[in-house]
């Protein structure tokens, strides 16, 4: 899982687009990520403005 | 005004891609739903603004006049890593930028105007597979409304839902999506009526940066870089660029923007039954610039098209609407798959090969090497430097 930094985050929607999971939605609060989630890591790789880190469970 | 329970085609997203569908499909006699999730049709924006004159002209098919249309280029300047550069200039306007919250939003006025019903704030969701067509949930302004559409258009840009929810698998690889980071810039001194670009591994790896002017000192400054080649966030990239060009430092930033760019992997299929995606959602993006305004508002356009034709034949089967993959494909994505291999080549190079090919350039008649539409000149100059004989043969 993993959780947005809403000081960073512009809510470009990017992270969605590469999620192999579907697991990234955008939501009138920014992104939401549900349990479909592998913690592939891609969208924190690919996040533009570096707002996504991991989730500890 | 009561919103439709049956539409012969949604199209979801008002981006270009959705309005090109929406207006054509208007205009052939369909009845049209076409919805925005986002507050604003064309904020925010993630792009760089610029528009080339053949993409206007020909690909959107609009007169280049409007409060919309805010600077003509008139060529554009190319940096090698080692500052050194080339200058394009053309007689006239070669392309244009464009304020994109005012764009995107006469795109959606030009289809609401010749017929289709157009609702910003309000989100498509659920979409599930009923007798004779897709069903979508919308919720606007708590209201949520069933509509059930013969066609589903997904023009729902990279997030590309719709498809997925659907069973179309539009992901796209890491390698295949720059990740963009832009600033509105005011008080800076950019060259007018030129658009640049900056090469170099340290700049913008696996990308490139980008100023463009917008008039009164204004500028959209923006970078694409793609990993494996970038090792940090693009914005911090960015941040490096304005730093280190001395007519921007002193500049304040009046908007900051982010996005993924599809660059590639075009999908195998873009339809399934009852349903076509176009624009971003499906990679419809030029590799090489990132640019796909005209390529999305064209992609529209044809899905609208083979949508019409089957309203007619009574055909929403996945086979009868694959004639819009082979369509677009003739029409422009076979070019597009070229220019993929153009950039392959070119992120191949290195800082050193690329002060080369621009030092190189100087001299050479660039207007007319950037209008050739083939590769092989491009691929004869490469030729040139030994080390890169064997790159240059695939582009042949």
């Amino acid at each position: 899982m993993i959780r947005t930094d809403k000081s960073k985050c512009l809510r470009c929607a990017g992270c969605v687009g590469v999620c192999p999971k579907s697991a990234l939605t955008l939501t009138e609060h920014g992104i939401v990520c549900n349990e479909n989630c592998n913690d592939c890591g891609i969208c924190i790789n690919f996040c533009p403005v570096g707002a996504i880190k991991p989730k500890e469970r | 005004m009561d919103i439709p329970k049956e539409v012969d085609v949604l199209v979801v997203g008002m981006g270009p891609g959705g309005s090109g569908a929406a207006k054509k499909a208007a205009e052939l006699g369909l009845s049209v739903l076409g919805v925005e999730k986002r507050a604003e049709i064309g904020a925010p924006k993630r792009c760089g603004e610029a528009v080339s004159r053949h993409g206007m002209i020909e690909r959107i098919g609009i007169e280049p006049k409007g409060p919309w249309l805010i600077q003509e280029v008139h060529g554009a300047v190319v940096y090698s890593p080692d500052g050194r550069h080339v200058r394009i200039d053309y007689d006239g306007p070669e392309g244009w930028i464009v304020e994109r919250k005012l764009f995107d939003k006469h795109l959606a006025a030009l289809a609401a105007r010749t017929g289709a019903r157009i609702m910003a704030k309000t989100e498509a969701k659920n979409f599930r597979r009923v007798e004779g067509g897709i069903k979508a949930t919308l919720e606007s302004e708590g209201i949520t409304h069933d509509v059930k559409a013969r066609i589903v258009i997904a023009a729902d840009g990279v997030e590309s839902k719709v498809a997925r929810e659907l069973g179309v698998n539009t992901t796209a690889r890491l390698i295949d999506i720059c990740a963009g980071a832009q600033f509105e810039m005011a008080n800076v001194k950019p060259n007018e009526n030129m658009i640049e670009f900056f090469f170099g591994n340290g700049i913008a790896p696996g990308g490139y940066c980008w100023i463009f002017p917008k008039g009164e000192g204004m500028v959209n400054v923006g970078i694409g870089v793609r990993r494996p080649w970038a090792k940090k966030p693009a914005i911090e990239y960015l941040k490096e660029f304005v730093r280190s060009r001395p007519e921007l430092r002193d500049g304040s930033i009046l908007e900051v923007n982010s996005g993924g760019v599809p660059v590639g992997g075009f999908l195998k299929d873009n339809v399934d039954d009852n349903l076509m995606i176009v624009g971003d959602a499906a990679h419809q993006v030029n590799p090489i610039h990132g640019g796909g305004i005209p390529e999305a508002y064209m992609a529209g356009r044809i899905a609208a098209e083979v949508a019409a034709e089957a309203v007619k034949a009574n055909d929403f089967s996945k086979k009868f609407l694959k004639r819009y993959d082979e369509i677009w494909m003739k029409q422009r994505g076979n070019r597009l798959k070229k220019i993929l291999k153009l950039r392959e080549v070119m992120e191949s190079m290195s800082d050193d090969d690329l002060n080369w090919l621009i030092n190189y350039l100087q001299g050479q008649d660039l207007v007319d090497i950037s209008r050739s539409s083939g590769f092989t000149r491009f691929a004869k100059i490469l030729m040139k430097r030994p080390k890169l004989i064997k790159l240059a043969r695939k582009l042949i």
